[in-house]
């Protein structure tokens, strides 16, 4: 019987294992060799927050789901089409939302007594018939054929072992015909002091996919045209990372120096480890005793004339409010990026929420307000916080990004993007002509930006003071008066709702009117983006805008709401940006609100939609 | 920041044109007036003076002083220095802040940048009283001490500064007084002149507060029996008569008298690089039997956080053929669209 080549277009596959079992490695690996193929692709890892909860259980099961597809693709999918399943915990896991009809792939040698137990399984499932019925059901003995695979090598059995995920890796390269050499040489890179592993692994990965080949179990190969991109070079990239170099690419353009103070968190340690690899580019990471010293540094950084960032999660913003309040008074220029999670508290560290929108708008001590960016896809966190740095500096203001742990860790196809494109970044410090009558004024600002003067420490002739106590408007001594501290309170409003006149107009996916619109902001864009495409299809008259700015709000937003009769608003938090849209522009919108750690499915959003319209 | 450019300066150029609001007969006065005598001989340009603080009576300090300053929030002023530095390592930068600032709320950073050893001169003074917050205790005043937030007594036992100073890894650590003007003057030249975190405490009074918190080390007759004066490589005599010396039975200090049944020669001598010696000296500070020193304790050579971080970028900037961001965005796995 000879193996036939099926064409689809579309594929999701979910990798889910033990926490010890390099899942999101798998994952990113067969993510670089899709990314190289030329599809679309969206990835959405999903790990535990105990580095190491106890082997087999199913507290300690990690998955990588990965969609990818020859058409333009938003999300890494709802429901994957194929589950591997290292060991029961995760076949436990994950099976609920594997639909019928799909494929699971497991590692039988996993399906020990003591491993099923400890799932919670009272007879092995791959033997009693309960999954048959409903999906296909693949039971290799991975385990059992890399050891075989790795037997001369004289390795311990635990060390062989561990190169099983790269077994079930080499068979799917098989399976949806990826490219297996890429992987061999960052192995060799990987693992360039302990060759003997860069060897197993390799031998566990050819073992997977010639299992693929040889054996009569898979008969049908999978192919998945090229999607059609708009040309140029492209590479796979991850949201912190881009988010790094979005700030690098900041300091470069401006031709500032990067100063970054952190205190690592999850989601948002990625950024400080992307920052702090890059010293090369003259980048200057500061790890400090903790949050309130992170930002304390990039205060003073700021007050010196850097670019000041600082990368946390919310719990750690909550750490830095009282200083952001200082930032905000001071109005010096840094960018304060929040990776958000689930919360409260310490939540859900490596899940996935839009929860800390208010925190951002209102977390502060008086009138603070911060301007607040948010990015919608992973390679998006490139170009908001590229932009984010430009206002901040422009503006004189530190600026919040949002992102979340989904676009912190998703990954997509992107385009690499050039400096040169980038909306050129000037700066200028106060000197000597910026005095008046032989004084400084620290707080005499820019008519139109309202921006005060970034007058650094060093500077001839503008030695100054500020602080933390209310200002003086223009000379910017300490001031009491209470007619001035009301002027400046509108002031400092007055500032961040300005830099409203930066932005194009707001683009609109679908018709300018219509029956419904779905807003959303960040990292729902995908869910929301995809839902809309689909509805469109059908001929409904939806539409979709994704907010970049949530504070300023865009200045057309309330003409474009009103041209709809319903108005949708999905996101992954109780309700936030609706009650901002509903009681700045005083219209009824309706959210879809799921607070469950991971994305608001694209079907979900298409199903509250319709029981909108009818 | 030291060259030959810097222009002669004179006490008046150091000060701003803002009116000192410390209360009359406030010891404060007395370290804003050494600071800027002191500071026109330092031989650096005015502008690359920063002065940071807190919150507390003393972190007014930077208003009053004619160089960049910077008033921040409780607590934080050694996070926000460090930054400062970090980002400019040619910058003169002065930490002022108080024993409720430094010791209570901000006391972990104030651990950590004597750990870290950034070249950053700390200025506390220490009141051993809540000024701003009108007469609370705080984390140095003494055991048992009534206040209007322990109308009983305090129950906390005090931090000593330079105890806690010498634990966090500290390079220089020292101690003047309010009233001993030349004293201090000397002390601030000593820290600006220590490469490495410098961490001065200077004994103040609150004549509002806590009036005579320093009484026997700064009245005339009780004085010469309360203060034992450091200095480097000098026997540790005090006494109106020079005649009491510290002296090591054991590993304990006791008080000799200089005389018959000892000599000079039994006397401990100072060591500046001995951490031993510091540590027994800083120990002395609550004893109400031992004098109170006064000085230099400790100052040993180190290198600085930013000179290891400026070494550690300039060595990868040689290293690198990657100059641009461009570089980076450009490898790894990519592959073209047509």
């Amino acid at each position: 019987m000879s193996k036939t080549t099926q064409h689809v277009d579309e594929v999701v596959i979910r990798f889910a294992g033990d926490s010890g079992d390099g899942m999101q490695l798998t994952g990113t690996r067969f993510t670089e060799a899709t990314a190289i193929v030329g599809n679309d692709l969206s990835t959405l890892p999903d790990f535990p927050a105990e580095i190491r909860a106890p082997a087999g259980s199913v507290a300690g099961v990690s998955a990588f789901q990965i969609k990818f597809s020859s058409k333009d693709i938003h999300t890494p999918g709802d429901e994957p089409d194929i589950l591997v399943a290292m060991n029961p915990a995760a076949l436990k896991v994950h099976q609920k939302e594997l639909p019928p009809g799909g494929t699971i792939i497991c590692n039988a040698n996993a399906f020990t007594s003591k491993n099923l137990k400890l799932a919670g399984y009272e007879s092995n499932p791959l033997e009693d018939g309960s999954l048959e019925d409903y999906y296909t059901v693949y039971s290799v003995e991975m385990g059992k054929m890399v050891s075989l695979a790795c037997e001369d090598m004289g390795l311990p059995p635990k060390t062989v072992d561990r190169s099983k995920n790269f077994f079930a890796l080499g068979l799917l390269f098989w399976i949806y015909d990826r490219p297996i050499e890429p992987t061999k040489d960052w192995l060799g890179v990987k693992f360039a002091k302990r060759p003997e592993l860069v060897e197993a692994n390799i031998r566990a990965l050819d073992a997977g996919y010639n299992y693929g080949e040889t054996t009569e179990i898979f008969m049908t190969r999978y192919t998945i045209d090229k999607a059609s991109l708009p040309p140029g070079t492209y590479r796979n990239i991850v949201g912190n990372y881009a988010l790094s170099l979005g700030l690098a690419a900041a300091a470069e353009k401006s031709g500032l120096n990067l100063f970054y103070g952190g205190y690592p968190i999850t989601p948002a340690s990625d950024i400080l480890h992307a920052l702090s690899a890059w010293k090369h580019l003259g980048i200057k990471t500061f790890q400090a005793e903790d949050e309130i010293a992170g930002i304390g540094s990039v205060i003073g950084a700021a007050f010196a004339g850097n670019l000041g960032i600082t990368a946390t999660s919310g719990p750690g913003i909550a750490l830095k409010s009282e200083a952001l309040g200082l930032a905000v008074i001071a109005e010096l220029p840094m960018v304060i990026v929040n990776v958000q999670r689930g919360g409260p508290s310490t939540g859900l560290p490596t899940k996935t929420e839009q929860s800390d929108l208010f925190q951002a708008l209102y977390g502060r001590n008086g009138e603070a307000p911060m301007p607040i960016i948010s990015s919608a896809t992973p390679g998006d966190c490139f170009f908001v916080a590229y932009e984010a740095c430009r206002i901040a500096v422009k503006y004189m203001t530190p600026v919040i990004l949002l992102t979340d742990g989904y676009l912190a860790n998703g990954s997509e196809p992107w385009q690499v993007p050039q400096l040169d494109d980038l909306t050129p970044f000037d700066v200028k410090f106060a000197d000597k002509s910026d005095l008046k009558d032989g004084q400084f004024m620290a707080y005499l600002r820019n008519k139109k930006t309202l921006a005060r003067p970034w007058a650094i420490p060093g500077t001839e002739a503008l030695e100054h003071r500020i602080g933390g106590l209310e200002k003086e408007d223009v000379s910017g001594n300490v001031s009491y008066d209470p007619g001035n501290h009301h002027h400046m309170v509108e002031t400092r409003a007055k500032k961040v709702a300005s830099i409203a006149n930066e932005f194009g107009p707001t683009e609109i996916f679908g018709d300018n009117s219509g029956d419904l619109l779905i807003l959303s902001w960040g990292g729902t864009m995908g869910s929301c983006r995809a839902a809309a495409e689909s509805l469109q299809e059908k001929g409904e008259k939806v539409s979709h805008v994704s907010l970049r700015w949530i504070n300023p709000l865009p200045m057309d937003l309330g003409e474009i709401l009103i041209k709809f009769k319903h108005v949708l608003i999905p996101e992954i938090n109780y309700g936030q940006l609706i009650q901002i849209i509903r009681a700045e522009y005083l219209i009824d919108a309706q959210g879809l609100n799921q607070v469950r750690g991971k994305p608001i499915s694209s079907s979900d959003i298409e199903t509250a939609v319709k029981e909108l319209i009818g | 920041m030291t060259d030959s450019a810097v222009k002669t300066y004179s006490r008046a150029d150091f000060s701003s044109d803002q009116s000192v609001r410390w209360c009359p007969g406030c010891g404060d006065y007395a370290i804003l007036a050494q600071t800027q005598k002191v500071f026109p001989d330092l031989g650096v340009r005015k502008e690359d003076f920063v002065f940071i603080s807190g919150i507390g009576c003393s972190s007014r300090f930077p208003y009053y002083m004619n160089t960049y300053g910077f008033h921040t929030i409780h607590g934080r002023a050694p996070a926000i220095a460090s930054g400062v530095k970090l980002s400019n390592p040619d910058l003169s930068v002065w930490v002022v802040t108080g024993d409720g600032d430094a010791l209570s709320i901000g006391g972990n950073h104030t651990i950590h940048l004597l750990r870290r050893n950034l070249d950053i001169n700390v200025m506390l003074f220490n009141n051993r009283i809540y000024g701003l917050t009108k007469g609370q205790y705080s984390p140095t005043s003494e055991r048992g001490k009534v206040t209007k937030s322990s109308p009983m007594g305090s129950l906390d036992r005090p931090f000593n500064p330079l105890t806690l100073a010498l634990g966090a890894g500290a390079t220089f650590v020292a101690r003047s007084i309010d009233r001993e003007t030349k004293h201090m003057q000397g002390m601030i030249t000593r820290s600006y002149g220590h490469k490495g975190t410098s961490f001065l405490e200077i004994y103040q009074n609150c004549n509002i507060f806590n009036d005579g918190a320093y009484a026997p080390l700064t009245n005339k007759e009780s004085k010469a029996d309360s203060v034992l004066w450091l200095e480097n490589g000098q026997p540790m005599v005090f006494g109106a008569e020079k005649n009491k010396g510290i002296r090591l039975d054991g590993n304990t200090p006791i008080i000799v008298e200089i005389g018959d049944k000892w000599g000079m020669d039994d006397v401990l001598v100072h060591d500046e690089s001995d951490y031993v010696i510091a540590s027994l000296l800083s120990n002395l500070t609550y004893q109400s039997n031992f004098p109170d020193p006064i000085g230099v304790l400790y100052a040993i050579e180190s290198t600085t956080y930013e000179d290891s971080m400026m070494a550690q970028i300039n060595n990868a900037v040689k290293k690198s053929d990657k100059k641009s961001v461009q570089d980076i965005l450009n490898s790894g796995d990519t592959w073209n669209v047509k």
